[in-house]
């Protein structure tokens, strides 16, 4: 496999913040990539870098091998989705998509050909002569898209593509996503704070924490892998037990995780770990039941159906031995 | 909270007032806007309608009394040589002063919209205005110095010893003259830095409201820094340069002042209106002299929403 991006101990300061610190990464060709951490952890800042829009303060960025660190934007082979979308307004849908073959020379019956196949690849045949300003967010969305995919870049960046949708749009644009990238087998890397579309869509991932890396991974390796006591925190709300407990529970002297949902309520005699509900929160699949376990709170996701217990109820929590993972902070 | 009312105690006119507002939302709209729809309707164009009016009437050549008669006549007049050629050196200027101030402006409203923060943006607005707080006469006679032929800058031409320079320059044909102060060339100078707030204002407020990732889609489609100027940034900053321009074309076409301390004593539509609504007394010339610039305005403005200025807003 090829590497489309890579990062070679990469940093961009601003004046004293250190937005990237010394990252390395391989994002490899045709996959689909997902930054993904907090606001203010550099994920957007390395997406910039590799748009172009922002220069490494230090280290080397390789698109496909080449050394892009000193190239403008505009000679790059990668286009970019931007958060806002950022349509231009006094253009119409198809000379919106059309920008980039209009820039380049193109003649205009070629490059209104080559907008409405982009078009058409969005699903929004017959909306070119629109302005955007008369479409839905979803449909600006996919104007968005169909503008950056018309160049025909080698890797495609996604600056929080579907933060401004409504969850129904959001979870259908995530399927269509996937299977455009899949159908053009181009590199996607997305920035994206939120866990749940970071893991449903990417192949690999990579945690973003204080301009660092925390992790990288294919979604299963963070979920259930979690490395440090970020990652596991931040990716799927697990438990994360201090090296105490984890000891006691027959793991290391280490901070451990326990997910949720591979805890079981049970009778508190006998029980691994036993303590008093102090909450409970419906979700509709399930119910997260809090436990006060000796001052630790450990949440337990009971399945619908369940007896659920009251709150100030003595219980107990089982769970299967190779549930509790190890991570690597004593 | 218990045992109190559902609804809270009025208290008093202010409460009764609020309340009335509430129901009736329109009234408080009628309330604000009536002032100011009077203002415009009856004294402005109440006036203009009279100005219009005022046109259309002629003046007795013997008696020199206002006829009160429908006729062109007046309008006719503005055809002869004279006065059509007031005319055009007014628009003449009025398009060179716009363009003049426009390549001026805008690099100076695009700093100020896109680099310029906090103090500095304070420092920009404050330079802006500052010209507009002293008395526009003493300003004018501070320019008059300025371009005299005693003046600073004949001085300083003459100090590096480009007084050649400023000599060839006054001996152009037509804008040259004796002195720049008494040449076209320093009326042109003096209405383009009177005016220049008004163009620089409207234009750094349409290139404020460019979002930066606009500028980085082009980018990132391939645009050269000269590609985006043109497709982006100039399309949308657009109806900033039309209001600015509005305000440039409009005020040095009506404008008697400047042309009358500052230049040669050829005549501008301004000091045709003075001086024929005053010592003429012919009011009905003065009018018709007048609907020009507004005649001249509403045709710019057509061309500039079909040219497509108005695409963005």
């Amino acid at each position: 496999m090829t590497a489309a991006v890579s990062f070679h101990r990469v940093s961009r300061h601003f004046g004293s913040v250190r937005a990237v610190d010394q990252v390395n990464l391989t994002i490899e060709e045709g996959s689909f990539f997902a930054m993904l951490g907090p606001s203010g952890s550099g994920k957007t800042t390395c997406l910039r870098l590799i748009s172009g829009f922002e220069s490494p303060t230090s280290g080397e960025i390789r698109i496909f091998g080449q050394d892009v660190s000193h190239v403008p934007p505009n000679r790059r082979s990668v286009n970019t989705v931007f958060q806002d979308y950022a349509l231009f307004p006094h253009m119409n849908v198809r000379d919106n998509v059309a920008y980039g073959p209009m820039v380049a020379g193109v003649g205009k019956a070629q490059r209104h050909a080559k907008a409405e196949e982009m078009l058409a690849l969005v699903k929004l045949d017959g909306f070119g002569d629109r302005k955007p300003g008369q479409l839905s967010g979803g449909q600006r969305q996919r104007v968005a898209l169909a503008r950056a995919l018309v160049n025909e870049p080698r890797v495609l960046l996604l600056d929080e593509p579907l933060g401004a949708l409504d969850l129904k749009l959001r979870e259908a644009m995530q399927d269509e996503l996937k299977a455009l990238q899949q159908r053009l087998g181009i590199t996607f890397v997305f920035v994206t704070h939120d866990q749940g579309e970071a893991l449903s869509m990417a192949d690999h991932l990579a945690v973003f924490n204080e301009g660092k890396i925390a992790q990288i991974g294919t979604p299963a390796e963070i979920y259930d892998k979690p490395r440090t006591r970020f990652v596991a925190d931040f990716v799927g709300s697990s438990n994360v037990l201090p090296p105490e407990v984890s000891e006691r529970l027959g793991g290391g002297k280490r901070w451990s995780s326990l997910r949720p949902e591979a805890l079981r309520l049970v009778a508190p005699e006998g029980a691994q770990l036993s303590g008093t509900v102090t909450g409970l929160r419906y979700l509709g699949a399930g119910t997260r039941v809090a436990v006060d376990v000796a001052g630790t709170e450990i949440a337990a996701l009971a399945p619908s159906g369940a007896d659920i217990p009251a709150a100030g109820a003595a219980v107990g929590l089982a769970f299967d031995a190779g549930a509790l993972h190890l991570m690597e902070e004593a | 909270m218990t045992g109190t009312s559902a609804i809270l105690p009025e208290r008093g006119l202010a409460d009764r007032l609020s309340t009335l507002f509430w129901r009736r939302p329109k009234l408080l709209l009628l309330l604000l806007i009536s002032p100011p729809l009077l203002w415009l309707g009856i004294v402005y164009l109440g006036s203009l309608a009279a100005l219009l009016l005022q046109s259309f009437y002629s003046i007795d050549e013997f008696s020199g009394v206002v006829k009160e008669e429908f006729t062109l006549k007046t309008y006719g007049e503005l055809f002869r040589a004279a006065n059509m050629d007031i005319i055009i050196r007014t628009l003449v200027m009025s398009a060179t002063v716009t363009i003049t101030s426009a390549f001026v402006a805008f690099p100076i409203a695009y700093y100020a919209a896109r680099y310029a923060r906090g103090r500095w943006k304070a420092v920009f607005y404050l330079g802006i205005m500052l010209p507009l707080w002293s008395s526009y006469l003493v300003k004018v006679y501070a320019w008059k110095l300025i371009l005299a032929k005693e003046g600073i800058i004949t001085w300083a031409a003459e100090g590096i010893g480009a007084g050649f320079l400023l000599d060839a320059v006054l001996s152009l044909p037509w804008v040259g003259g004796n002195s720049l102060s008494t040449s076209f060339i320093g009326t042109w100078l003096v209405f383009v830095y009177v005016w220049m707030p008004f163009m620089i204002l409207p234009m750094q407020a349409s290139l404020e409201r460019v979002p930066l990732s606009m500028l980085e889609a082009s980018a990132d489609l391939g645009a050269s820094r000269r590609q985006t100027f043109r497709t982006v940034v100039l399309p949308l900053a657009m109806p900033g340069v039309i209001a600015g321009s509005i305000f440039t074309f409009s005020l040095t076409m009506g404008d008697y002042i400047i042309p009358q301390i500052v230049g040669t004593s050829a005549r501008f539509i301004g000091q045709a209106v003075y001086q024929f609504q005053g010592t003429a007394g012919n009011i009905p010339l003065a009018a018709a002299f007048a609907m020009v610039p507004i005649l001249i305005m509403l045709v710019y403005l057509a061309l500039a929403k079909r040219g497509g200025a108005f695409d963005a807003l």
